[in-house]
């Protein structure tokens, strides 16, 4: 087997590894990176996307537009979640974990009484490639493509629009940005819909790929957190290097030694970045910086 | 009416599963009859089935005159996919609702994680599904198929269909464990070879890598032994890989359905060993379909592990009558007579006196490219040999352990 393909082979699982742990991260990196807020039925609005993503899929729309309404779907969902739940409980944060808990419970439990235990799958589009010896997976170029996107747009989307410079200006001294005339009531909800959204988003373009089950949205959690947590509270510095970080250690370690050691690596891999980087990666670059 | 029958019914009635019959019965105390099944979590999907069957089976048990004119009463409780609740609900079932027998288990780690419990408490539990076979406990009756009767006949069919070189892909936990090293004997034993093995962790759901690892080793065709619905998103991603290759397995399609769950044709060539799926052309089977869709209309698919647990019903009614008792002890004088057979919806069944195992007829059913359902081959009973033949004898000593290959039971 000739270099290139082998090249190609783990820059292929890297990609695939990276896109997984990007997506289904951006959204909780935004709403327990940025606001604080420890989300912990993020797995369930990423269930929520998927779902909607497949039944509009079923009802005869394209998949992208499908993955669209999961999207939105799932933003609606966090801005009735924040309007009802979160925002009382924005001075007292180890209570969201309860809160946010108790709603994953019953976004579970709710969506197998009412739609049942399992849903038909969409087919993943595109079909396969060949490099040397292996065939690939279409598809999975689109996630890592989307990955990348995703980034890039949340980066613009904070540092480049006015939404994106109120909202971090929320954030940070919540008071002042009051007293200056931002409404921040409202950029707390939209920034807690724009996470629910990324989620929801994750959830839609992994539609295709999965089991579309009621718990679906438990195999995303423990990456999800694993990549915040090291990654820190900036997004774009944190979650993007935080992805590479972990992607390369995991599918280097699967491809050595199978799937279990993929997350045992993984697993320590964070337990020695939050040692040594308690701040996260993020944190890390941002002291460096001032 | 005494306190304690009133205390059961209270229980029934909050549990929400007294099954109501005529009012005839008052006079006869019920049998009562745990049932323990993930009807949440991951394991739901393949499982929630088999509770309706139970409910069928009993509904109809209770309509034709109950069991010894006594009616049966179902104690039922959602164990979610969560071996702790396993236990927590096995001891309550045995020791505050004082059941009869009990109906439990789906994955083999809860069925492990509740077998001391009903050894201590001298409970008596029926495991209605497939499993890494092997369990050698008085306690227990199985009446899901074991692989002497699921990869004896696989194995050795896909090896002749498509060549020798084998990879297995199994879930990384009891079952997985025991019915890879099932599968690389029978392997063995039949002159083949194994390209590569990859177990993996219940609750993964990204494939890429073990893909990759497949294609690799070069197999003629793959094992899979996925287990729970994260596990089954294999199928669709090996399918948009392009990995092409045959498929073999004892769990797939008869538990999951997953021909019925992803678009075709991400199930191609995959063929399963079963003793019952709703697609299975008789007329016993339609019967039991038809019985069963009439009752639950919304049933997604009629899998294996209800038609196991429908049976048992039946064949737990044959011996309480045969023996005038649902003493555990009287039961088994029953079943060491060893003529305990029905016939189910599969074809005849008996139980097995040795092992307290059951004899099946199994279907190797093929998934088309449309994900139809064909039938190469059909082997009528299958008896559970292994463990008989290995030395485990239920009938002179009961060593409430479990057995494999690598462990059989030590020589007297």
């Amino acid at each position: 087997m000739d270099i290139a393909t082998l090249a190609f082979s783990a820059l292929y699982q890297f990609g695939d590894a990276f896109a997984f742990l990007v997506l289904s991260a951006c959204g909780l990196a935004v709403i327990f990176g940025m606001m604080g807020v420890i989300n912990l039925a993020h797995g369930e609005f990423i269930m929520c996307g998927a779902y909607v993503t497949a039944a509009t899929v079923h009802a005869g729309l394209p998949l992208p537009l499908g993955i669209l309404c999961g999207t939105l779907a799932s933003a609606l969902v966090g801005v009735l979640v924040e309007l009802l739940v979160i925002r009382h409980l924005y001075e007292r944060p180890l209570d969201t974990i309860v809160a946010t808990w108790g709603l994953s419970l019953i976004a579970t439990q709710g969506t197998l009484i009412l739609v049942g235990s399992t849903m038909a799958g969409v087919g993943t589009p595109f079909g396969s490639f060949q490099v040397g010896a292996y065939s690939y997976s279409i598809y999975r170029i689109v996630l890592f493509t989307a990955s990348l996107a995703v980034l890039g747009a949340l980066y613009a989307l904070f540092n480049w629009t006015r939404f994106g410079v109120l909202a971090r200006a929320t954030i940070q001294v919540p008071h002042m940005a009051a007293a200056l005339g931002v409404d921040t009531r409202l950029i707390y909800s939209l920034t807690f819909a724009c996470g629910a959204g990324l989620a929801g988003l994750a959830g839609g373009l992994y539609a295709p790929t999965m089991t579309l089950v009621p718990t679906m949205g438990a195999t995303f959690i423990m990456e999800a957190f694993v990549t915040v947590v090291i990654g820190g509270a900036d997004v774009f510095l944190g979650t993007a290097p935080a992805g590479g970080i972990l992607a390369i250690v995991k599918s280097g370690m699967t491809s050595w030694q199978g799937q279990l050691f993929g997350q045992i690596g993984l697993l320590i891999a964070v337990i020695i970045v939050v040692r040594v980087l308690p701040k996260g990666i993020s944190g890390f670059v941002l002291r460096e910086r001032t | 009416m005494t306190r304690s029958v009133l205390r059961g019914l209270r229980a029934a009635a909050l549990s929400g599963t007294l099954v109501f019959a005529s009012g005839a019965y008052a006079a006869e105390a019920p049998i009562k009859l745990g049932v323990l099944e993930d009807q949440s979590g991951d394991f739901a999907a393949a499982t929630i089935g088999k509770v309706h069957a139970i409910q069928l089976a009993a509904e109809e048990i209770n309509k034709a005159g109950g069991i010894m004119g006594r009616p049966l009463e179902l104690v039922t409780y959602d164990t979610q996919s969560d071996n702790t609740r396993y236990q927590e609900f096995m001891r309550r079932v045995l020791q505050r609702d004082k059941v009869d027998a009990v109906f439990a288990g789906f994955s083999s780690a809860s069925r492990e994680a509740y077998r001391p419990i009903v050894d201590q408490f001298n409970g008596f539990a029926f495991y209605n599904n497939q499993y890494e076979g092997g369990v050698c406990d008085g306690h227990m009756v199985v009446t899901g198929a074991v692989p002497e009767q699921q990869f004896s006949t696989l194995i050795p069919y896909m090896m002749q269909t498509y060549g020798k070189k084998v990879y297995t892909l199994a879930a990384d936990y009891n079952f997985g464990q025991i019915s890879a090293e099932w599968v690389r004997k029978i392997v063995k034993e039949n002159g083949g070879e194994m390209a590569g093995e990859e177990f993996i962790p219940l609750g993964v759901s990204q494939f890429s890598q073990s893909i990759q690892n497949i294609q690799k080793a070069k197999p003629d065709f793959v094992v899979t032994l996925l287990v729970g619905t994260a596990q089954a998103s294999y199928y669709e991603q090996a399918a948009s890989a392009n990995v092409n290759l045959p498929m073999a397995s004892s769990v797939n399609v008869g538990q999951g359905y997953e021909h019925k769950r992803f678009k075709p044709p991400s199930l191609k060539d995959m063929y399963v060993t079963t003793n019952y799926i709703e697609e299975i052309d008789s007329p016993k089977s339609k019967e039991f379909y038809a019985k069963f869709k009439a009752k639950f209309p919304n049933e997604p698919y009629v899998n294996q592990e209800a038609e196991n647990s429908y049976l048992a019903l039946y064949l737990y009614k044959q011996m309480v009558e045969r023996a005038k008792s649902t003493n555990r002890d009287e039961i088994r004088k029953v079943i060491a007579m060893g003529d305990v057979c029905m016939d189910a919806p599969e074809g005849k069944v008996c139980i097995d006196p040795k092992s307290q195992h059951m004899s099946h007829t199994i279907y190797l059913a093929k998934v088309g490219a449309d994900h139809s359902i064909s039938f190469p081959k059909v082997w009528e009973d299958i008896k559970p040999y292994w463990l008989g033949d290995a030395g485990c004898d239920l009938t002179k000593k009961d060593p409430m352990a479990q057995y494999t290959p690598s462990n059989p039971p030590p020589k007297p």
